[in-house]
């Protein structure tokens, strides 16, 4: 057994110590599993026993009460709540303290200064509201010097029109969106730069992107195929700024991105957050199945931290498992895009 | 799957002078889909609308070009198109045997066919001089050049009202690839999707065009997807798209767009004529499966005032003659379907509309067996001729093979009844009908005599005039000082 998995097996172990005890749990889970016909302390020891658990139920996280997520630890101490989805109906919600602090310090600390110069501002063009990513994104601003400013983008708004075939309005609203980013770009000193890929290549239509001042880019959000990574890499970017490619979301936190390189073809890997975050790439038709390495499978998410845990959620992506690399002695995750896109027109907007 | 070469092309994107070879590689197989015939690099919709905010300098390069030069360079391609190995990919050249083996194969269309499209892409290329004639009324094409000039001792001015042509491309017969050749002759570069099964004949034919000289920067291939579909319509200054009824109707009214839709053809027999209805069998059979009845031009409606059901039997059993043979059969009239579930699907339809009374398949009496079959792994369906009233639905119906309804109506009806026609040979001599049929606004191409709807005349633009797609008159007054 290699250390790191020893040192996940460990953390497994805590996390499900604290989420289960009477003394440390939150309400949901311990009502959960006094509702079992197993002992979760004594069966879940390893990564490999979390299959015990059945997939994490999306609606839990709509129609549970955000009270009964708080770890008895965390009780009388006010929480911020993150959601996700919603673009019809309740969104999920999850509930959090430090959790993407930490997230996005450990990421910080692997940028480099000549691409993401300390001291320096940033912007975030994306959607921003009851999201952990308007927080996230401005905390790692602030942990690497510099200050943020934000253009708001309402996905679920987006969505809406695309929906309904108004591609018009859409496009307006795009404009819209753009229109504030050059503005700012105009007249404030700001390096580094959050958005999605759609926004990216809208600004690069309006301005340079590197005669702006932006030496990096954080980008993520949708589905990004290698083409487009090269596209944006060579051509949006003119080759003259560093695009960092981001999967993460409300309910994982931020997985990291192997360096692009053109030698591999632009294609994006990503590495989650392990000890917090573990990402598993299974088999659709039978998700207890891990799929071999370098084949398409469903994402399947589990989170763990103290604040919160969910087991085997499966995400609406697809990836391509790939095999651990220095630094990130896990699995990653490869040219992650929605689940079914090859057979089923999705949805993605702007966003 | 298998490889029928050991060396498959990548056929590139083309971005107006610089090959790209786009990381989202497509395989373009054979119907079957059991062979990989070469990839195909397909660009994200980025790269579309990237090169579009840069046509002016495209532009502006072709309009330093003579149109007289560029017309020699349309002659000389016209050979290279039709007998040269031409650059398919990176270091791979494609023979013109070659090509006609891997579009058959792709397209399901015979050899024979396919030789037939060739040579009217090159008669278009070589009758470059008659077709600008044609589409310009005879202007002396320096007044294009220069701005300004005489037509009929009148001063007129013209314009380009775009730097480019978009065109959305289909795959069911590389003739209708001729269209566009004009406008890179009047000097307005051409950014081309292609159809999925088709990336060979406008890749071909740009290949050549280069050969012969004309300046790289006239063209944009884009292999792509929907997406990129979507950014050719939605963001060309003037588009060329194909395709049903129902994208006809979305499009209609778009200024920047034509549409080319079904063309719902039709042969119209007089009063005068019809009781020698037997000396016009052939014009009517060639205007019904003339390129496998793949189309627009094809009739699809034969309208006759009598003898409906003597003319109907007749026509069928030379249609039931037509049958599927081996696509390099030099004989092969029919053409196979790319993608096996559309016959299926036509041909489950046609039974559904074949329910309702008032409509006979006269051809299932000819026809040995079922109208859809299988044959070497092709999915074909049999020409059929329908006898029906001329309230059916299948009385103005068009579909992708040699399919034709025949309706009796009075004379004096069918004007009124015909609707929109792409093209309409009127076989009469009456002068009153004659005027009738000048006069009929739902008819683009008027054919009067037996002369099968197929026929082209070089001068005779139909489906819009591209010129004035691409150019506009302006009124002009000039003092001399």
């Amino acid at each position: 057994m290699t250390t790191e998995c020893k040192r996940l097996d460990q953390h497994v172990a805590e996390i499900i110590d604290w989420h289960f005890s009477p003394e440390t749990g939150c309400d949901f889970w311990l009502d959960w599993a006094r509702q079992q016909d197993w002992d979760v302390r004594k069966t879940v020891r390893t990564a490999e026993d979390l299959k015990h658990f059945p997939h994490f139920e999306d609606d839990w996280l709509r129609f549970v009460e955000p009270d009964h997520w708080v770890p008895k630890s965390f009780k009388g101490r006010p929480y911020n709540i993150f959601e996700t989805g919603g673009t019809t109906g309740m969104p999920k919600q999850r509930i959090g303290w430090d959790d993407y602090k930490r997230d996005y310090e450990s990421f910080g600390d692997t940028l480099k200064d000549t691409e993401f110069p300390r001291g320096q501002n940033w912007l975030m063009m994306g959607p921003t509201g009851p999201r952990r990513l308007r927080l996230a994104i401005e905390h790692l601003a602030n942990y690497r010097g510099g200050s943020c400013y934000f253009i708001d983008l309402d996905p679920r708004w987006v969505k809406k029109l695309i929906t309904n075939g108004e591609y018009d309005q859409a496009k307006a609203y795009m404009e819209h969106v753009i229109d504030q980013a050059t503005i700012i770009l105009k007249h404030r000193r700001i390096a580094a730069l959050f958005t999605t890929p759609k926004l990216l290549e809208a600004l690069s239509e309006k301005i340079s992107i590197p005669e702006a001042g932006i030496k990096g880019v954080f980008c993520g959000g949708t589905e990004m195929s290698p083409q487009t990574v090269r596209f944006l890499v060579e051509e949006v970017l003119e080759g003259r700024c560093t695009l960092k490619p981001v999967y993460g979301n409300t309910l994982m936190g931020l997985a990291h991105s192997k360096p692009l390189t053109a030698e591999e073809n632009y294609s994006v890997c990503y590495y989650p957050p392990q000890p917090w975050a573990l990402l598993r790439v299974v088999n659709p038709e039978q998700t207890d199945q891990t799929v071999d390495y370098d084949q398409w499978g469903r994402v399947e998410l589990t989170t763990l931290t103290r604040e919160f845990f969910m087991p085997r959620f499966l995400e609406r992506d697809e990836a391509i498992r790939r095999r651990p690399i220095e630094g990130y002695p896990w699995d990653g995750v490869a040219e992650v895009r929605p689940f079914g896109a090859s057979t089923q027109t999705i949805v993605e907007g702007v966003y | 799957m298998k490889s029928i070469t050991q060396d498959i092309p990548a056929i590139p994107a083309f971005r107006f002078g610089k090959s790209y070879a786009s990381l989202d590689q497509t395989e373009i197989t054979t119907t079957d889909g059991q062979e990989v015939l070469a990839t195909v690099g397909l660009v994200n919709p980025g790269i579309i609308r990237r090169d579009l905010r840069q046509m002016q300098a495209s532009f502006d390069r072709l309009q330093q070009i003579p149109i007289q030069t560029l017309l020699g360079i349309f002659a000389e391609a016209a050979g290279l198109f039709l007998d040269a190995k031409l650059p398919v990919s990176e270091g791979v050249t494609q023979s013109s045997e070659q090509y006609v083996q891997s579009l058959s194969a792709t397209c399901g269309m015979p050899h024979a066919l396919i030789r037939a499209n060739m040579q009217k892409i090159a008669d278009v290329m070589q009758q470059m001089p008659v077709i600008l004639k044609g589409l310009t009324r005879g202007l002396d094409l320096s007044a294009i050049e220069t701005g300004m000039g005489r037509q009929n001792d009148v001063l007129v001015s013209y314009y380009a009202n775009t730097t480019h042509l978009g065109l959305v491309l289909p795959s069911n017969s590389p003739g209708v690839n001729s269209l566009w050749l004009p406008a890179v002759a009047l000097r307005i570069p051409v950014i081309l999707k292609p159809g999925r099964e088709d990336p060979w004949t406008p890749w071909r034919i740009i290949n050549a065009l280069i050969a012969a000289g004309c300046p790289e920067e006239a063209f944009g291939f884009y292999p792509a997807g929907h997406d990129g579909a979507g950014v050719i319509l939605s963001e060309c200054q003037r588009v060329i798209m194909f395709g049903d009824a129902k994208t006809v109707e979305k499009y209609t009214g778009d200024p920047r767009i034509s549409v080319h839709g079904p063309g719902y053809s039709k042969v119209l027999i007089g009063e005068d004529c019809i009781d020698q209805w037997p000396d016009y069998a052939d014009v009517l059979v060639d205007s019904i499966a003339r390129n496998g009845g793949r189309s627009c031009v094809n009739a699809s409606t034969i309208v006759v005032p009598r003898h409906g059901r003597a003319l109907a039997e007749a026509i069928a059993e030379r249609l039931a003659q037509i049958l599927p043979l081996p696509l390099d059969d030099p004989k092969a009239q029919l053409a196979g379907f790319a993608n096996a579930a559309m016959p299926e699907a036509i041909d489950a339809r046609l039974e559904q509309a074949l329910a309702v009374p008032g409509a006979e398949d006269v051809t299932a009496a000819w026809r040995k067996g079922p109208r859809h079959v299988t044959l070497d792994g092709q999915t074909y369906l049999h020409p059929t001729l329908i006898a029906c009233s001329p309230a059916h639905s299948l009385a103005k119906t068009e579909y992708m093979f040699p399919f034709a309804s025949v309706v009796e109506l009075p004379q004096s009806d069918m004007l009124d009844w015909i609707g929109p026609s792409l093209v309409v040979t009127a076989i009469t001599q009456d002068p009153q009908f004659r005027r009738a049929l000048l006069r009929c606004e739902h008819i683009k191409r008027l054919n009067l005599g037996a002369m099968p709807t197929g026929q082209v005349s070089w001068d005779q633009p139909h489906e819009g005039n591209l010129f004035e797609f691409l150019y506009a008159r302006r009124a002009i007054q000039e003092q001399v000082l």
